[in-house]
């Protein structure tokens, strides 16, 4: 048996696939089902990430927040509407210019909008503090409710004291 | 121009020579953080005289006391426009600055150390963006040295950061660690069982990535793969890195039992598609890239499985770089036409597969 596509080698392949409740099957050589068969899918969008998201941006699949006052950074000048038609923001002011609106495209990338991963030892200690004191907040509820109160005590000082230092 | 006459005249950078874990699977690793300054609009809206600025500040680092206790006061600042085209299309092809940087010969620039694992490109999509190779399996090493030289530079200017959104980038697919760490995986065994794509399918759906040999928009030849991680903002770089080991840990056991079921069921087809991709290797006179790729997967494939102890694994390695357009290009020292190259390639791939060819690896092609 040929390959049914080059017709020229064997085939050693042998697809069957079903879409939608249609069966279709394929024999092709080895060759032909490596250029056409399952790696079909790994053949790459010819179109950057930015012009994906833009696109995402402009067919309203990303709710849009109203918010008040001209749409445009006052840093660097870029509009909100250039945003969604390159993806690319224009400098660090954007993100807070464009903070409410950026949320749900954020989300929908990420599947979150809150960084957690590292932190600049410059501007630092103070973000460290306040999510230590976080994480210790949390940790004093669960005592409570555990009705772990020596520990609870423990904690509680802990984040007095940390309270103090932030200030 | 460069100092280091390897950075375009080797294909085979320094840190590929160590032998990394699961090097059998694995080709290497790879972690990039994108960092901002602030302050400056993003690269794609600054002037060039703030392009000389961010420069200076990343040479001016790199020249610091910090930078000689981090052993990268040797690392090379190299602007893009001080390069040959091909010279660019060299460091592309090693994997050390983007496409998009080698284009931008207005500010582009990039700062790499004589063994080439550290690269940090300055002025592509963002100001900075630091990259650690590893051969092998070696995310977490990556990660940690690609953390010293973040670490480094911080030191010596004010990045873009916001408390919620982390580390400030052009693109919002990268706000938060701006981190991207990736693996390059050769997987022939799944590709041959056509399971890759199922394989695929379900990393993607965990939330990563997978692409070919060169990145964004380009196909997978020579059944390597990179994967690599989607999501940026909301998890620690730790977290990202162990999620994404684990992933490509299950890919590895997949291929291996892939490799396994290929030469307990059909061990002489296997051995045979083995030796013919070495034997037309080592007699061919001309290859396109694309069929050098697909032959030279097959050997390797066959010396990960013991059948060809003649090949050594860094001689293919080194050919992954050396059969590319630009380092041919760079090796004749002129422009090839498309048949030249084809007959070029072959003529390397004949020379460097020779049993007598493989003594060293880091010997020039």
């Amino acid at each position: 048996m040929l390959c049914q596509e080059c017709r020229k080698r064997p085939a050693t392949v042998h697809i069957t696939r079903i879409v939608n409740g249609r069966k279709t099957e394929m024999s092709l050589c080895e060759q032909c089902a490596r250029e056409k068969g399952e790696l079909e899918f790994l053949v790459e969008p010819q179109f950057p990430i930015q012009s994906f998201l833009a696109g995402l941006l402009q067919q309203g699949a990303v709710p849009m927040l109203k918010v008040s006052g001209p749409p445009k950074c006052e840093t660097c000048g870029l509009t909100f509407e250039e945003f969604s038609r390159t993806g690319r923001l224009g400098c660090s002011g954007c993100y807070e210019r464009f903070g409410e609106r950026l949320d749900p495209v954020l989300r929908r990338i990420h599947g979150s909008a809150r960084h957690t991963g590292k932190v600049p030892a410059r501007s630092g200690e103070a973000i460290k503090a306040r999510r230590e004191l976080a994480r210790l907040r949390e940790a004093l509820a669960e005592a409570v409710k555990a009705e772990e109160f020596e520990k609870a005590a423990e904690l509680r000082d802990e984040i007095k004291r940390l309270e103090k230092e932030v200030g | 121009m460069t100092l280091f006459p390897d950075l375009t005249g080797k294909a085979l950078s320094r840190w590929m020579l160590a032998d990394g874990p699961e090097s059998d699977t694995v080709i290497s690793s790879r972690v990039r953080l994108a960092r901002n300054i602030e302050g400056l609009p993003f690269p794609h809206l600054m002037t060039p005289e703030r392009g000389e600025k961010v420069i200076e500040m990343v040479r001016r680092a790199f020249a610091s006391k910090d930078a000689a206790k981090l052993g990268l006061d040797d690392a090379e600042v190299i602007r893009m426009s001080e390069m040959s085209v091909v010279d660019r299309q060299v460091l592309v092809e090693k994997h050390l600055i983007s496409p998009n940087l080698a284009r931008n010969s207005t500010s582009g620039a990039a700062a790499i150390t004589p063994d080439e694992s550290v690269s940090v490109m300055i002025n592509e999509e963002d100001h900075i963006r630091i990259q650690c190779l590893y051969a092998g399996l070696q995310l977490r090493e990556a990660l940690y040295r690609a953390d010293r030289v973040d670490d480094l530079l911080e030191g010596k200017m004010e990045y873009a950061f916001s408390e919620n959104r982390g580390y400030l980038t052009a693109c919002p697919t990268n706000v938060g660690t701006g981190m991207r760490a990736s693996v390059m995986v050769h997987l022939p065994a799944l590709v041959i069982n056509n399971k890759a794509g199922q394989v695929f399918t379900t990393v993607v759906k965990l939330g990563f990535i997978v692409r070919g040999l060169y990145g964004e928009g380009t196909e997978a030849v020579g059944n390597i793969f990179q994967v690599s991680n989607q999501v940026t903002l909301g998890q620690s770089e730790a977290d990202i890195v162990q999620n994404l080991r684990n992933v490509v840990e299950q890919i590895i056991a997949q291929e291996k039992e892939a490799r396994e079921s290929l030469m307990s069921e059909m061990k002489e087809q296997i051995e045979d598609k083995v030796g013919r991709a070495y034997g037309i290797l080592l007699y061919g006179h001309v290859f396109s890239s694309k069929e050098a790729m697909q032959y030279l997967s097959d050997v390797r494939l066959g010396v990960d499985l013991g059948l060809l102890p003649q090949v050594n694994r860094q001689v293919l390695n080194e050919l992954l770089v050396a059969i590319r357009p630009g380092y041919l290009q760079k090796m004749a020292g002129r422009e090839l036409d498309p048949w030249e190259r084809d007959t070029m390639r072959a003529d390397l791939i004949r020379s460097r597969l020779r049993p007598d060819g493989q003594a060293s690896a880091s010997a020039p092609a």
